[in-house]
């Protein structure tokens, strides 16, 4: 873990495209703000109807999807022993910091009556039935364990003299004995919460739609977050390798995508043979625009695997960039139908996010990119220029 | 039919209801105290208070009650008569010591108003003045002469010795129907008449008997009236608008409305209010404990007939039949929307706006992202911008 082959890139903090996310930063403030101060209706289309919005689905659901790069890479690497993919896992692992932390905050926004979340802690109120509650303490937990997870790269940072004042060589040595302890609970907790997320739909009923609807939600909720972790590390890599000039991690990338391609095939196998067991295909081809979002959806999460499926296509770098675009929002898409687009609620509710609303999901996630930008010109993620695997 | 055998009579499972027990309403000690209970409960306190309740209505010495009839009908009369929890008899013989009452009282004339002076002087300062019906006042009150006196003369005589005065009936609350325009003997209220005094008023045309009955039990039992609103009626009675408690309150939040005697929505048992149903104007308990004793749903708007204010000033006698309530709690909008209207907040321009410039952002950062990697893939040595990173994640 800690070879120190990682460094921090440096370069100015303060560039243009800093600039540019932060002012979205400001605006998405202002509308939190006002959401604290006048409340929700304020800000937000959420309704009776439509109790879940954009703030859950896009920045938690979504979000902590994205974010499962540093669960998905840690199963790889620590659990299956491939340890050629550990020069990706610290940027991987800090995605997974930022979206959930972010989430977090997301949570903190849409509660209604937040200052009564520390509540979720009282093992005396604990509904140890509910769905929810087990999402809330498992992310909770999450948090923590990636926070500690991504604590060595701080305690790398840090001048001796001042880790020697304050005893935290100490601590780095704990971390580095017990480190196993939070990459297991680093595994185990998003696979509970992963397809818990899932579960919280078999509430849902008849208001989701028979094609997403079904018993095996948890199941293709966990194994398309993990085809999404897979994706984001890919999608992280190429991009700030691009964009920083850095050397190519193509051969790696090259054999993660082919990781990817596999639970997607999973997947598919999973859904479709569910629909035909439930006798509910037919509805993908009834023309409505439920079966018209199943069918964009199937062709994104199918479109990765045809690509990827040969050797010679899976080397093609655009041809890979191409098939991780389409893998991420196939996940996206299929998390936000079975959240928002492909639920009806009845009784004529409508819902449409409104634009202060969408600004705070945008304020989040450009937080998000700033924040990752700041980390990894100051903090040892990127594994360094010098050594290249392969 | 069946005739009521001696057998039945001597065994005491049916009781002949012309005998003195059967005329008290067959009270056995088990039955008054489920009474007492009854009333405690209609008060809206403790079931404990029903034996306080009970204690009081049984001490020795009953309390003695003087009732007044002014400009009324004896309507408030006629419906304690058909008190059957207990009956009247059982609360003038064994509760309370009736030492006059017009139509009531088994004397008459010179003797009926000698006892009524004789009761007053025993009992200054301890008995209750009950008053039907409003108060003349126009031409020193010779509207209303009782035994050669204008009433308004013997009710302001009398109320100086009472502990508790009362006035049932609209008539005594606030004037009631000899008040309405254009009020040719200015009746007045009971309270109108006795400036500095408390009034219990009890308004209701007729009124619930139980509202009466509950309230003298309450002051027998704690020498005080019930906790009273602005305009002195007693809060566990009138506290709440009819509109509140009625059971056809879902079809008026719903927007079913009958429109017209026997129309569909008024055989369905639909809201009342568009064909002038004042319960969304007036105080009172009417829906929630019924009239006559017959069971659920035994009350003018639930045998279809809107209700028209009785209990309320300015409202009954006052206002047209027909006329729609002016509803106090919220209006409802002159056409309801169907139950499967479109609800909620759809797309703005501006969210739609916003989601369209994601889209172009991510298509755009794909597209330029996409066009450099064609470069490496032609071993090109040139490295596009760095510009491809922002705004997408």
């Amino acid at each position: 873990m800690s070879e120190t082959m990682h460094r921090p890139l440096g370069g100015p903090i303060l560039t243009k495209p800093f600039a540019i996310l932060g002012l979205f930063v400001l605006i998405g403030g202002y509308f939190i703000l006002r959401r604290f101060l006048f409340g929700m209706a304020d800000v937000s289309h959420m309704s009776n109807g439509y109790p879940i919005g954009t703030w859950v689905v896009l920045d938690v659901v979504i979000g902590t999807a994205f974010g499962c790069g540093g669960f998905a890479l840690a199963l790889l690497v620590y659990i299956c022993n491939r340890h050629v993919y550990h020069p990706l896992m610290r940027p991987a692992l800090l995605g997974g910091v930022f979206g959930y932390t972010l989430a977090g905050l997301a949570v903190m926004i849409d509660l209604g009556r937040y200052w009564h979340a520390f509540n979720l802690l009282m093992p005396w109120y604990a509904q140890i039935n509910s769905v929810i509650f087990e999402v809330a303490l498992c992310v909770m937990a999450y948090i923590t364990v990636l926070w500690i997870e991504f604590w060595p790269a701080f305690l790398e940072r840090m001048p001796p003299a001042f880790k020697q004042h304050f005893g935290l060589h100490k601590f780095q040595a704990f971390l580095r004995r017990y480190m196993y302890v939070f990459i297991g609970l680093g595994v185990l907790l998003p696979t509970m919460h992963q397809s818990s997320l899932g579960s919280v739909l078999l509430i849902m009923g008849s208001k989701l739609s028979p094609l997403w609807y079904t018993p095996w939600l948890p199941l293709l909720f966990l194994s398309s977050a993990l085809a999404m972790g897979y994706g984001v590390v890919m999608l992280e890599s190429t991009l700030v390798q691009r964009s920083f000039k850095l050397p190519s991690e193509a051969a790696l990338l090259a054999k993660l995508s082919r990781v990817a391609a596999g639970l997607l095939a999973l997947f598919l196998v999973v859904r479709i043979g569910d629909l035909l067991a439930r006798g509910q295909l037919g509805l993908a081809f009834a023309g409505d625009r439920y079966s018209f979002l199943f069918l964009i959806e199937t062709a994104l999460f199918a479109a990765p695997i045809v690509i990827l499926v040969s050797r010679r296509r899976c080397a093609n770098a655009r041809l890979r960039f191409l098939a991780t675009i389409s893998l991420l929002a196939a996940g996206s898409l299929y998390r936000l139908d079975g959240y928002l687009l492909a639920i009806d609620p009845g009784n004529g509710w409508v819902y449409f996010p409104s634009a202060p609303e969408l600004m705070i999901t945008v304020g989040v996630v450009c937080l998000e990119i700033m924040l990752y930008l700041i980390f990894i010109k100051t903090l040892p993620v990127l594994h360094g220029a010098h050594k290249v695997q392969q | 039919m069946s005739f009521v055998d001696d057998i039945d009579l001597a065994s005491g499972t049916v009781r002949n209801p012309d005998s003195h027990e059967g005329a008290l309403g067959g009270l056995t000690r088990r039955e008054f105290l489920k009474y007492c209970t009854g009333v405690a409960a209609t008060l809206g306190l403790s079931s404990f208070m029903g034996l306080r309740i009970a204690q009081a209505a049984t001490a020795p010495q009953r309390p003695p009650v003087i009732w007044l009839s002014a400009q009324e009908c004896t309507g408030c009369t006629e419906s304690l008569l058909r008190a059957y929890h207990p009956t009247l008899e059982t609360l003038i013989l064994d509760m309370i010591s009736l030492d006059y009452h017009e139509a009531l009282c088994s004397g008459a004339g010179h003797q009926a108003e000698a006892h009524k002076a004789k009761s007053m002087q025993e009992n200054w300062g301890k008995y209750v003045l009950v008053v039907d019906g409003s108060i003349p006042t126009k031409d020193g009150g010779v509207y209303c002469m009782v035994a050669g006196k204008p009433i308004l003369e013997t009710v302001r005589e009398v109320a100086e010795g009472a502990a508790a005065i009362i006035g049932i009936g609209s008539c005594a609350s606030w004037g009631g129907i000899p008040s309405s325009d254009p009020n040719p003997t200015q009746a007045k209220s009971v309270q109108a008449v006795l400036p500095g005094k408390t009034v219990i008023n009890i308004p209701g045309c007729p009124p619930n008997p139980y509202n009466f009955l509950s309230t003298v039990l309450h002051l027998l039992t704690f020498g005080k009236p019930p906790e009273l609103d602005m305009k002195n009626r007693p809060r566990f009675a009138y506290g709440r608008l009819i509109h509140e408690n009625c059971e056809r309150r879902p079809h008026f939040d719903a927007g079913r409305f009958a429109l017209e005697y026997g129309d569909f929505g008024h055989r369905q048992g639909w809201c009342l209010y568009k064909i002038g149903c004042k319960g969304p104007e007036t105080h009172a308990n009417c829906p929630a404990i019924g009239f006559g004793d017959v069971g659920e749903g035994n009350w003018p708007v639930g045998i279809g007939h809107p209700c028209f204010g009785c209990t309320e000033q300015g409202i009954g006698f006052t206002k047209p039949l027909h006329a729609l309530a002016d509803v106090k709690t919220f209006s409802p909008p002159t056409a309801f929307p169907a139950v499967n209207s479109p609800k909620g907040k759809g797309v703005t321009p501006a969210a739609a706006a916003i989601v369209a410039g994601i889209a172009g952002l991510g298509v755009g950062a794909g597209a330029m992202a996409l066009r450099g990697m064609q470069d490496e893939a032609g071993k090109s040595s040139q490295e596009t911008s760095s510009s491809s990173s922002s705004g997408q994640h």
